[in-house]
Parts: structure tokens; sequence; C-alpha cells
């Protein structure tokens, strides 16, 4: 008997929500890129989940959650660029005051 | 009661345990923390579903050089102790909004039928297998995939660095 596919989907799922409620409501931008990261992780959990219990298992799920590791490890460093670029310009990481398009 | 259970219980429980934390703590440096037990978690869920590749990547690139990264964009920046006020309404519409789609797709895997048979990966070679199919189904891909690196590798350079003008 091993753990049922819908367990692996509930973790991801908290995780996801966790992070999208933490990406929607934390002022810092350095938080809201974890929470994307966050996020980001719960995809690859639910892709590695389907890779083993999915209708057609094989080892497709993994591969493509390594290429989305990859993807979120280039977006942490170009969102980082950004931010650090930002920072010396506007001397905040505050997402409120991130509003120069806006005004 | 098997040891699986108790192990997926455990760890699950770090995993979730980890992004509250990283949610409530008031320290930008704890939260950081907090998330890189997460991480390796995470990784210990793959290891459950056989997938000790991905599993060592996720301890390579998020344990490792994303929480290291987070770290250098922390440092590297101020950042006020004070926690955000005055926005109890929003946080309020946030959670109602993250609820109602917590709730959806909870319902969603609830009636959820997937009719199939588990894969058997203990008895291949994981790191074996996954070489084979991407370096040959899924090598164009794996080349774009490079090719992203590189200009994630320029573009951060370059969106990071000083311009002359502004010493």
């Amino acid at each position: 008997m091993t753990v049922p596919l819908a367990s692996y989907l509930l973790v991801a799922l908290i995780l996801f929500c966790i992070g999208l409620y933490g990406a929607l409501t934390k002022r810092n931008a350095v938080i809201v890129l974890l929470s994307m990261e966050l996020m980001l992780n719960a995809v690859n959990i639910n892709l590695v989940a389907f890779a083993k219990f999915g209708a057609f298992a094989n080892l497709t799920g993994q591969i493509f959650s390594l290429f989305s590791i990859t993807l979120a490890a280039a977006e942490v460093a170009v969102g980082l660029a950004i931010l650090i670029s930002l920072y010396r310009n506007r001397r905040t990481v505050n997402v409120d005051e991130m509003d120069l398009l806006k005004r | 009661m098997s040891g699986q259970f108790v192990a997926f219980f455990i760890l699950s429980l770090l995993t979730i345990g980890g992004a509250v934390f990283m949610i409530s703590l008031q320290k930008v440096v704890h939260q950081v923390v907090a998330l890189a037990f997460s991480f390796l978690s995470i990784a210990g869920l793959y290891v459950m579903l056989e997938a000790e590749f991905v599993a060592v990547t996720q301890v390579l690139v998020y344990a490792g050089s994303i929480s290291i990264l987070m770290l250098f964009g922390i440092m590297l920046t101020r950042h006020d102790a004070h926690e955000d006020t005055g926005r109890g309404k929003f946080k309020f519409l946030a959670f109602i909004v993250v609820a109602a789609f917590f709730v959806l797709v909870f319902m969603g895997i609830q009636t959820m039928n997937i009719e199939g048979t588990p894969a058997n990966f203990s008895q291949q070679n994981n790191v074996l297998e996954i070489g084979k199919l991407m370096f040959s189904q899924y090598v164009i891909p794996f080349e774009i995939m490079s090719v992203l690196l590189l200009v994630a590798l320029v573009g951060a350079i370059i969106l990071a660095k000083r311009e002359a003008d502004d010493k």
C-alpha cells in the first residue's frame, strides 16, 4: 500500500495556496519572489506525482519538472537583478511604491 | 500505518510548516531560512515518488542556489522591520479568493478518477533513463533551455550593472 496520488496533490495545493496568498498580500518584493518560487515548487510536486501515478505513467513528468526548475532559477536571477537595479534608483523594495508606469 | 505513510506525513508537515512560517515570520532572513527547510522537505517528497535525480536537483538548485541568491538580494537591499498595516481589507479579500480557489481545486481532486497502473521506477536506473530521454527525445527543449540560461545570465548582468553615468 503506497501513499495515494490525492495526498501529494493536496500537499501541492496547500503549498500553492500559501504561495498565492503571500504573492498577493506581501509588500516586500523579495518575499513576493519567494512566494512565486513556492508556487512553482507546488507545480513541480504535481508533475512528479503524475509521472508516477498518472494515466500514462512515465518519466516525462520528471523531465518536465527538471525544465521547470531550470526556468525558476533563471527567473530568480533576472528578478533579483531587476530588484537590485530598482533599489539603486528608487531606494525601496516595497511593491506598493514601484508605480513608475502608473504615474 | 506503514513507514511510508509516516515518512510522507513528516515530510509534508515540514513542507507546509516551512511555508506557513515563511508567510508569518517577521524578519526577511528568517523567512528565507524557513523556506529553505520547505525546499529540502520537498526533495524528500521527490525521493518518496522515486524521482531521485529531481530530488538532488531540487537540493542543488532550490535549497542551494536560490536560497543563497535570495539572501544576497536581501543583504544588498535595505528592509524596514515594520510590518505592513492598513491593508486589512485587501488581505481579507485575498484570503477569500485563495480560499475559494482552494475549495474548488480540492473538490476537483476528490472527484478525480485516474485509471492507470502506477509506474514502477524502482527497477530502473533513474539517472540513466532520464539521461537517455533527455538526449534523444527531448534534446531540442534541452538545447533551448541552455540558450534560455545564457540569455538569463546576460540579462541579469546587464540589468544589475551600474550604468556608466550615474556614479
